[in-house]
């Protein structure tokens, strides 16, 4: 197993403030846009957005969602593990808002199919759009594309994409990881 | 850890206390799911599941549909009243028969114990224990427990009391493996008759004063006085019954703590427990009710991911 930094700390800052302004030019005051990330890892990502765009672009106030997908994934029963839910925590509907999805990695996209799924039981919202830190190109299971991105990576298939996050693994980097078959 | 040690619930005996814990964290999950305005998710949606039950239920059979039905799972029900039981067709059969319309998961209820173990031998599905005669009764201990856990925070260390009918209760059993596994204090308190003569091999202790039991303890568990399995009188009256071990209000108010009280339903109001008694607030009944669905999705999903 080797790995190499796909982005250090401060290259992940600069793409952190480059999408929360993106996100301030599509949606503004957020007053009818919601974020929702999506558990286990791509809640990191949608705190930080979220300080973000409150402590330095004076956005008053964000409904921040997490939302677990695991009960509407399209694996169940077919792999060796059973699979372990996460917490959601959603305290608002979804009806007749923007929701921004938003998530770590992109790579199959059946992740982002299922959440599309989830978010339904929230309420039906006007759109969904989808930011991630990491696009993993040529990799799509189904037709889904971020409309928001950090960076896209090319990765083969045992190349595994992992991105640390201070608050949990201690440091802000994206490893490019390959595995030895 | 991220499975269950087992291919069948059949009783809490054959649990692990990690499975226990396995168990409630999601129904942890499943609890915030039924609180949302769209309670189902989609898990189970190529899954059969055929609700066997060869003996009356009401609260069990609607928690353990509700719970199939939220998980998207396809549901059949069958009650041995109308069915080829009355023509003596045996258990295997009968239930081989539902098997070969492709049913995955059977949930049973028999009144011969151990009937669930007997059927987990013989057919290829997964068999979920919903209460074998005097035996187990599973996801009632496990929702007690979750109940518990969920209104103190933890069972380890707790001081739990079953009051009533101990030698014909399935709960009750059930609640002393489950309640034991997960290193709570238990006291089982009653009428010397309808306590089984060697319970205190299992580790609790017999006390046949209920106030001294009710101040030791932080959880009452109310037993209903099961008549239909009463076959000779164990005691004298109903009403001296209530007087020695059911629990009124001012027996409540005059204990030295603010216990909680439980009860597996249905009660018999103004026998076990008076109607104030389980209309207070310290009473957890009703939350009981709500977290029994969560407990039997959390049960039906964990054992599910392990049919191959």
């Amino acid at each position: 197993m080797s790995q190499k930094v796909l982005l250090s700390s401060k290259e992940i800052n600069i793409i952190l403030h480059r999408l929360a302004c993106q996100l301030l030019e599509n949606h503004l005051d957020f007053k009818n846009t919601v974020l929702i990330g999506l558990q286990p890892r791509g809640i990191y990502l949608a705190q930080r957005l979220n300080d973000i765009l409150k402590s330095e672009y004076g956005v008053k106030h964000i409904d921040l969602g997490f939302l677990d997908i695991t009960f509407y994934r399209d694996d169940f029963r077919r792999g060796d593990k059973t699979l372990e839910a996460n917490k959601t925590n959603i305290n608002f509907l979804v009806e007749d808002k923007n929701v921004v999805l938003v998530d770590d990695v992109l790579y199959t996209g059946r992740s982002i199919r299922s959440a599309l799924t989830a978010i339904q039981s929230f309420g039906r919202p006007l759109d969904i759009e989808l930011l991630t830190l990491i696009d993993r190109r040529f990799s799509r299971h189904l037709p889904i594309q971020p409309n928001y991105r950090g960076r896209q990576v090319d990765a083969i298939n045992n190349e595994k994409v992992k991105v640390m996050w201070k608050e949990n693994d201690g440091e802000d980097t994206v490893y490019l990881i390959k595995t030895t078959a | 850890m991220s499975e269950l040690s087992v291919n069948h619930l059949l009783g809490i005996k054959y649990l692990k206390e990690k499975d226990i814990q396995l168990i409630f964290e999601t129904a942890d999950h499943f609890k915030e799911v039924i609180n949302r305005s769209i309670k189902k998710v989609p898990s189970l949606r190529d899954i059969t599941i055929a609700n066997v039950f060869f003996e009356n239920s009401t609260r069990t059979k609607l928690s353990f549909e509700l719970a199939e039905k939220r998980l998207s799972a396809d549901v059949i029900n069958f009650s041995a009243g109308q069915s080829s039981v009355k023509k003596g067709e045996t258990l295997v059969d009968t239930v081989n028969n539902i098997l070969s319309m492709k049913v995955d998961m059977v949930v049973m209820r028999h009144p011969n114990p151990g009937a669930g173990i007997f059927l987990s031998k013989h057919v290829k599905a997964a068999i979920v224990n919903a209460g074998d005669g005097a035996h187990e009764h599973p996801t009632q201990a496990l929702l007690d427990s979750y109940s518990i856990r969920e209104k103190l925070g933890d069972v380890a260390g707790k001081n739990v009391v079953i009051v009533g009918d101990i030698l014909h209760s399935r709960v009750a059993l059930s609640n002393i493996f489950a309640l034991k596994l997960q290193g709570a204090n238990v006291k089982v308190c009653g009428p010397k008759t309808l306590i089984p003569k060697y319970i205190e091999s299992l580790g609790v202790e017999v006390e046949t004063d209920l106030r001294k039991a009710l101040n030791w303890c932080d959880v009452a568990n109310m037993l209903r006085i099961q008549n239909e399995r009463l076959d000779i009188s164990y005691f004298p009256t109903t009403r001296e019954y209530t007087q020695q071990f059911g629990v009124n209000k001012k027996l409540l108010e005059s204990l030295d703590k603010e216990i909680v009280i439980m009860h597996p339903g249905p009660i018999n109001r103004g026998v076990e427990i008076t109607s104030d008694v389980a209309d207070s607030k310290q009473s957890i009944i009703l939350n009981q009710v709500e977290n029994g669905v969560a407990i039997r999705m959390a049960v039906i999903y964990l054992l599910a991911s392990k049919i191959k």
